[in-house]
């Protein structure tokens, strides 16, 4: 029994390698027929983003937030639930990370603390609504989450331009008592704009896989995930468990939200669009085959791809979206399966092979 | 008084069109049992291929039927994930929605040397007035003096609504997204119909795309899209699934989307702010869907891949 989860997850593991390889094959078909290199794109991607100090600091940075919204997605996932409105969300902890920022006076870290947690509070109201939805009348929760994500951005908006401003694009940086970064951290890295978010990032990784598998509600929300009927059958409490779901999901992409505002911006200002960061998160989750050890590391891998890619655009003068490009040719290999259907094709014909040779 | 109801119109049907015409690609594809959130990805990606190709070669016609091609070919990858490969249909949705807005945008940077928008197009769609329609006060102007996308639109809604109801095909589509496993029994090949039914979509939201780069604005950007293939899934939804239902929400989603801009010539947006008018479209969504403006009723197999053997 042992032995075959071992194998299992071993092949899950080779999947996920596989599809990354396409993926980045695919982004190498589209440099070419571009007229770009992409051995002089890929490599300056992966030196710029690993091999200085400074570099290694801001890759970590962008390693953060995707590690949230990546368990947000695949907290959902993992509970039969399709959270796409961790984008909105996540834009959600932020608003609330930047009133409480702004707003109220603390001792350092005592503030800061606060306004994470308020900015993951945020973030689990706003899934609150689209998890009603889908427990009591059963609205699929992928649509409401959608436009949930668009009403979070003109929200933030006009709170940014009519109450934090007079008007302006952008409130005040916050106060430095409740900033994320931490100077020593910060000039262990050169300088890097890493900050304490990514402590909060791996806390929740944790918290997801003790919640989820070593206690008994983890148990009953995974089992809800399987098959609500069988659950509903064996006396758990479906509805409530879909809403506690959504609402811990949109408490990591709260937290990514304030992490980021608390560390890396400092201030919000009106946004023309998404930042893409919980979108990214689908990608982060689906690699990851939605567990925690998986989202940490496919979460490295995007965000090596995320700073690589932008400083690849200076080296090789190859436009940053490629790398999207490379994150959505992932998905749909990961969603298609693409990678398991070789996999099953190369056994069958190395089988075929051996046996017409006996 | 005349003219404020009448510019009201006008903008409202201008705004409307490109929602119309993905709504409807939506409604073949989500009636054949394939959910469609790809409609923003292959508006994008038609919205890009009609300024790239009516720059290049002037002609905008020839932009409007580059851009139906284009978004044929990008809905292909998500009928072949989705119906093939039976991978999540919202997913896969996703990751075309990911694709068609990273490849549009690396190949405007790459055509213009990193710019982050096309050049203007100079030879865009123009009005095309009907005679003496377009001399009707007030709604001769809005309706009869409009862009042909327009046109296109309101022709397509009334043939939709033909094919669906009153066509052997459009039965059989239909049956697809109701009963699968009947329809096959009855001689129908549900995979096949279902490529065509997203291949459709994918030509109707990329010719909603285009309207947006060659008749409404004259550019192809990041922000030229900016979420009207989500409004128009909204219209789809808001107008359960059926072809007028969804044209007249799509009418409504478009007045509201020109409200912010109406708001500003008229200066209403001294009372509400401008932001809130945009969240009219999402905010309605979600109170249709929670049934508190009548039922939404999905196709009964949306969003099940198909399986041949499976009972």
């Amino acid at each position: 029994m042992k032995v075959m989860s071992k194998i299992n997850r071993q092949s899950s593991f080779w999947v996920s390698l596989i599809s990354v390889v396409l993926g980045l094959l695919v982004g190498a078909v589209a440099m070419t027929a571009a007229g770009y290199s992409p051995l002089l794109a890929y490599g300056a991607l992966f030196q710029s983003a690993l091999f200085q100090p400074y570099d290694l600091g801001e890759t970590i940075r962008t390693i953060s937030p995707l590690i949230l919204t990546g368990l947000a997605v695949a907290l959902a996932f993992r509970t039969g639930l399709f959270n796409i409105g961790v984008e909105g969300q996540f834009i959600m902890g932020q608003l609330a990370a930047v009133i409480v920022g702004l707003k109220m006076q603390l001792p350092p870290v005592i503030h800061a603390l606060v306004a994470m947690i308020a900015g993951g509070l945020a973030g689990a109201l706003w899934a609150f609504l689209p998890g009603l939805l889908k427990a009591k009348r059963g609205v699929h929760e992928v649509i409401t989450t959608i436009m949930l994500n668009f009403i979070a951005l003109y929200l933030s908006n006009v709170l940014v331009r009519t109450w934090l401003t007079n008007g302006a694009d952008s409130t005040d940086r916050i106060a430095d008592t409740a900033s994320l970064q931490w100077s020593t951290l910060s000039a262990l890295f050169g300088g890097a704009r890493i900050h304490l978010g990514i402590l909060f990032a791996l806390l929740m990784a944790f918290f997801m896989y003790y919640l989820l598998w070593r206690t008994k509600w983890g148990f009953e929300l995974r089992a809800v995930g399987f098959n609500p009927y069988a659950s509903e059958y064996a006396g758990m409490r479906v509805d409530r468990n879909i809403i506690f779901s959504m609402m811990i999901s949109g408490f990591f992409a709260g937290l990514a939200g304030a992490g980021e505002l608390l560390g890396t911006q400092g201030y919000l200002a009106i946004q023309g669009g998404f930042t893409g960061i919980g979108f990214d998160g689908i990608a982060v989750a689906l690699l990851g085959g939605n567990t925690p050890v998986g989202v940490v590391l496919s979460a490295v891998l995007f965000g090596v791809l995320t700073y690589g890619g932008n400083n690849m655009q200076y080296a090789a003068q190859v436009p940053f979206e490629v790398i999207r490009i490379v994150f959505a040719a992932i998905i749909l290999f990961v969603a298609a399966n693409v990678s398991g259907w070789l996999l099953g094709w190369f056994r069958s014909r190395k089988k075929g092979r051996v046996e017409s040779h006996a | 008084m005349l003219n404020t109801l009448t510019s009201i119109l006008q903008t409202t049907i201008l705004y409307s069109t490109p929602l119309i015409l993905a709504a409807m690609g939506g409604l073949y594809s989500e009636r054949s049992g394939v959910v469609n959130i790809a409609l923003e990805g292959l508006m994008t990606i038609g919205a890009f291929t009609a300024a790239v190709t009516t720059i290049f070669t002037g002609n905008p016609w020839l932009g409007l039927l580059a851009a139906m091609v284009a978004g044929i070919l990008f809905a292909l990858p998500h009928a072949v994930a989705s119906i093939t490969f039976k991978a999540d249909q919202v997913v896969s949705g996703v990751a075309i929605n990911f694709l068609a807005f990273g490849l549009s945008v690396y190949l405007v940077k790459h055509l213009y040397n990193g710019a982050a928008q096309t050049p203007v197009v100079k030879e865009t769609l123009s009005r095309m007035p009907i005679p003496g329609l377009s001399d009707i006060p007030v709604i001769g102007s809005a309706l009869f003096n409009a862009f042909p996308t327009t046109y296109l639109a309101f022709v397509i809604v009334a043939a939709s609504y033909f094919i669906l109801y009153y066509t052997p095909f459009g039965m059989r589509l239909r049956a697809v997204g109701e009963h699968p496993k009947a329809a096959e029994t009855a001689g129908v090949s549900v995979i096949r119909m279902r490529y065509v039914a997203v291949m459709i979509s994918g030509a109707l939201a990329g010719l909603g795309g285009a309207g947006l780069s060659i008749a409404i604005g004259s550019e192809f950007n990041q922000a030229t899209v900016a979420g009207q293939g989500f409004i128009a899934l909204a219209a789809l939804i808001f107008g359960k699934w059926h072809p007028l239902g969804a044209f007249f929400a799509a009418l409504f989603f478009g007045f509201a989307v020109a409200l912010a801009l109406i708001g500003q010539l008229f200066g209403w947006t001294q009372y509400v702010p401008s932001e809130v008018l945009n969240m009219l479209p999402y905010v309605l969504t979600i109170l249709a869907l929670a049934g508190f403006v009548g039922r939404a009723e999905a196709p009964a197999a949306i969003g099940k891949p198909y399986e041949k053997d499976s009972r």
